[in-house]
């Protein structure tokens, strides 16, 4: 049997979504937007909603979201995604309106305009990928590095008295009024990323429905920023990131 | 005809509102109006003023620096703005408001009692549209069928029942007010 | 007659904006409380538009939250404005110029106070270089218009959306405490419908709305790019377009110019200010007339520079230590005697202190140089 007698439509196991494109990811080995990225588009294109969807990036790592997934894509300065989504959702209410950030431009920069989207009860999902440090900018403490930890501005490990402690957004976002769902995922495993995307297929049902803000956090690797092989940072952000960040649902008022 | 007015007083003496209707007025005779307050933090009890413009012609600056009329309902007010009322021009005052009565003698004073009268009725609300109709008398830029209208127009439907109520204090404004000789 | 009488209300300056935006057809408001504007939003809280005409109104958590809210807006082709004042433009700047490389529809309301810093609430016009010269990154231009009554706020909604969509830029519509604060006659116009979903997406192809994506390439707003030569096309489209902006759309009049040796140039409120000090000029027997440009940008330099000469001497009047003035030494290229008088930190100068300095500067002018550096 020759290979090419084995590509069949009939013994297709495993696709890329249409929405994604052929554009090469800019993405390093072992990062965890690429996976998220394509839970998005699967998503979408389960949901049916491509003429529906409006997709709203960030500053940081996943500026670039809108070179991958072909739907109509607002790049948002840093850390005003939340706003931007929230008057593209009340202009146009039937629309799937989503934001995807990380945690510099979600929990630091952007704290406000992410609070009060979530306190307003905006009808929009929120994809919120914590991998613990500035990707983009080459490593820098991010607002949820983990204590003791290094990166490129805390060389000697995050102290309390230097740099204060993480900021838990997710937990912080469980209590405003405003949100319906907010869980917190990691796409580490096979079994794990069949729970994102379940999660994120949840959050942008809930946008559709007007129940309100969904947030939902990714605990996120960064090989390059970790400084380590796509593996070991795995293991890492097992070991250290979940113990902090514990994965489930911190709350849904929808079911 | 154009006639350049400043009303003075504290904040809740209805200064502002009483601008507002005597503009409208001004609308309902065909003339152009502008009203420019004295805008700030405070609302109650600081000072209020507002400059009323009623002419013939387009209004330029509705910024002025020196008035016809001078409406002033208390004493700061009445320091402010006697000295800068053209000459010939109006200034009335309230008898109650102002413990040191103006001493221009080149302008006709006006004085009415409308706090008192206000008090003795047992409606302070009236203040203002008592001051009001004093003004009428003493300057008839505009009739009372005008006012009432602009009254209307100023008032949100919800208040139209204190018209009447209104139209009475102005008139009754009209009766008490007096020139003073200086 | 009478019953044009009755057609006329008697509103601030702000409350006309907000009854314009909701008459014009404007989708959305974003905005955050600041003196001395805070009428726009709560006129709109009090008529309820989003019960009559669909339109939008939120109350954001800060400018920064308003600016990005109009980004997005602009982002799908629809139709928004904000509003704030000073200290809250300044917050704005890095949106607009975002809003500005991206191609953006939007409306910016200014209501000037005076400055710098937190300044004061008083009414100013320091705001001129923020508005024209723009204080977010990059070679950028917004298109303001500068009213000067209140039925011009009104009117300058109106003409602030068709502008803003003709040519993809941000309109600022540039006031100050005055016209925002006093009350003028004004005609409201006509409710013109908002614009449906298709015809957005046909008068809008680049929108970012998801319309008809499964016949096109997906849209993006982006102003991020890598590579510096594609970037600098993208300016030079800029620029160009920009240039037919001030070929076309230039805008200003005159008052008691046409025999005037002397003139007065002004915009806004000063302006107001500027018509009743050549009053005063014209009963002295002065030939004094008034220019006032009613687009800031593009700014009228053809025609201050083809007719300065005709004139012994310019003075600018703004609320501000000078600003304007400096484009019109610009635009005159030395050809006259230009000098400046302004108030500012929210003093507002009254039309015989223009006279004042309306002598005084033509006293200057007989022996002045008549560079434009020279103040």
């Amino acid at each position: 049997m020759e290979l090419q007698d084995i590509i069949k439509p009939e013994n297709k196991v495993y696709g890329k979504p249409s929405l994604m494109n052929e554009t090469p990811m800019h993405y390093c080995p072992g990062c965890s937007h690429g996976l998220v990225h394509k839970l998005v588009a699967e998503i979408i294109e389960e949901m049916g909603m491509e003429e529906d969807t409006i997709a709203i990036c960030p500053v940081g790592c996943a500026v670039f979201a809108y070179r991958y997934v072909d739907v109509d894509w607002i790049e948002a300065s840093h850390g005003r995604a939340p706003a931007c989504a929230s008057s593209v959702k009340r202009l146009w209410p039937k629309k799937l309106v989503f934001t995807y950030q990380g945690d510099g431009d979600m929990a630091c920069i952007g704290t406000a305009e992410a609070i009060h989207a979530m306190n307003r009860g905006e009808n929009i999902a929120m994809i919120f990928i914590n991998n613990a440090i500035y990707g983009m900018t080459g490593g820098q403490m991010a607002p949820t590095t983990l204590m003791g930890m290094k990166t490129a501005t805390c060389p000697y490990g995050r102290q309390a008295d230097l740099h204060g402690y993480p900021l838990h957004i997710t937990d912080i976002a469980a209590t405003l009024e405003g949100t319906c769902y907010v869980t917190r995922q990691a796409v580490n495993t096979v079994p794990n990323i069949r729970k994102a995307k379940k999660a994120i297929r949840q959050a942008f049902e809930n946008s559709l429905k007007g129940k309100g803000c969904s947030l939902v956090e990714i605990v996120s690797t960064c090989a390059s920023g970790w400084k380590k092989t796509p593996q070991q940072a795995n293991e890492w952000m097992e070991e250290n990131m979940f113990p902090y960040y514990p994965l489930g649902d911190l709350k849904n008022t929808v079911e | 005809m154009t006639e350049e007015i400043i009303i003075s007083g504290f904040g809740g003496q209805g200064v502002l509102s009483m601008g507002k209707i005597l503009a409208y007025a001004g609308i309902m005779e065909d003339k152009q109006v502008s009203w420019m307050p004295a805008y700030g933090p405070e609302q109650r009890g600081g000072t209020a003023n507002v400059t009323v413009i009623i002419s013939d012609d387009p209004i330029s600056s509705p910024i002025l620096s020196r008035y016809d009329t001078a409406i002033v309902l208390n004493q700061p007010s009445l320091e402010k703005f006697e000295p800068v009322v053209k000459a010939g021009g109006t200034i009335i005052y309230d008898g109650h408001s102002i413990i040191q009565p103006p001493t221009r003698k080149d302008v006709k004073v006006y004085r009415i009692d409308a706090m008192e009268e206000a008090a003795r009725t047992g409606n302070s609300k009236v203040f203002n549209m008592l001051v009001l109709g004093g003004l009428l008398k003493a300057r008839p830029i505009a009739s009372i069928d005008d006012v009432v209208k602009g009254l209307r127009k100023a008032l949100p439907e919800r208040h139209h029942k204190l018209i009447p109520m209104n139209e009475d204090a102005i008139r009754r404004g009209m009766e008490i007010i007096e020139e003073v000789t200086i | 007659m009478d019953e044009k009488k009755n057609d006329y209300v008697l509103l601030k300056g702000n409350e006309a904006i907000a009854k314009a935006a909701i008459r014009y057809g404007y989708d959305g408001f974003f905005g955050y409380p600041i003196t001395p504007q805070s009428e726009v939003l709560e006129t709109l809280a009090v008529d309820k538009p989003w019960e009559t005409t669909g339109m939008v109104v939120l109350q954001a958590e800060s400018e920064l939250a308003s600016i990005n809210m109009l980004y997005g807006a602009g982002c799908t082709g629809k139709l928004a404005f904000t509003s704030s004042s000073s200290p809250g433009i300044a917050l704005m700047q890095e949106g607009i110029s975002y809003m500005a490389a991206c191609e953006l529809p939007g409306v910016i309301v200014s209501v000037g106070r005076g400055g710098p810093g937190l300044g004061t609430i008083q009414p100013g016009q320091a705001d001129y270089n923020q508005a024209v010269y723009g204080g977010g990154n990059g070679d950028y231009n917004l298109i303001v218009l500068a009213p000067n009554s209140v039925q011009e706020m009104c009117d300058c909604m109106g003409k602030a959306k068709e502008l803003t969509f003709k040519w993809r830029v941000p309109v600022v519509v540039l006031s100050d405490g005055v016209i925002g604060q006093m009350m003028e006659k004004v005609l409201l116009p006509e409710y013109t419908p908002r614009r449906t979903d298709e015809e957005i997406h046909q008068q809008c192809p680049w929108a970012t709305n998801g319309i008809g994506l499964k016949n096109r390439h997906y849209n993006v707003h982006s102003s991020l790019e890598f590579d510096p030569l594609v970037m600098e096309e993208r300016n030079h489209k800029m620029t160009e377009k920009y240039a037919r902006i001030e070929a076309e759309e230039v805008d200003y009049e005159y008052y008691m110019a046409d025999d005037a040796e002397w003139l007065i140039v002004a915009y806004g409120i000063s302006s107001r200010v500027g018509m009743k000090a050549v009053d005063i000029l014209r009963k002295k027997g002065i030939n004094a007339g008034m220019f006032r440009p009613k687009t800031l940008w593009p700014f009228p330099n053809r025609v201050l520079f083809d007719t300065a000469s005709k004139y012994k001497g310019i003075l600018c009047v703004e609320q501000s230590e000078g600003q304007l003035v400096k484009d019109v030494r610009i635009a005159v290229e030395g050809q006259t005697y230009v000098s400046h008088y302004g108030r500012s930190g929210g003093m507002i100068a009254s039309p015989v202190e223009v006279y004042h300095a309306f002598k005084k500067m033509m006293e200057e002018s007989v022996n002045s140089k008549k560079g434009y550096w020279i103040k």
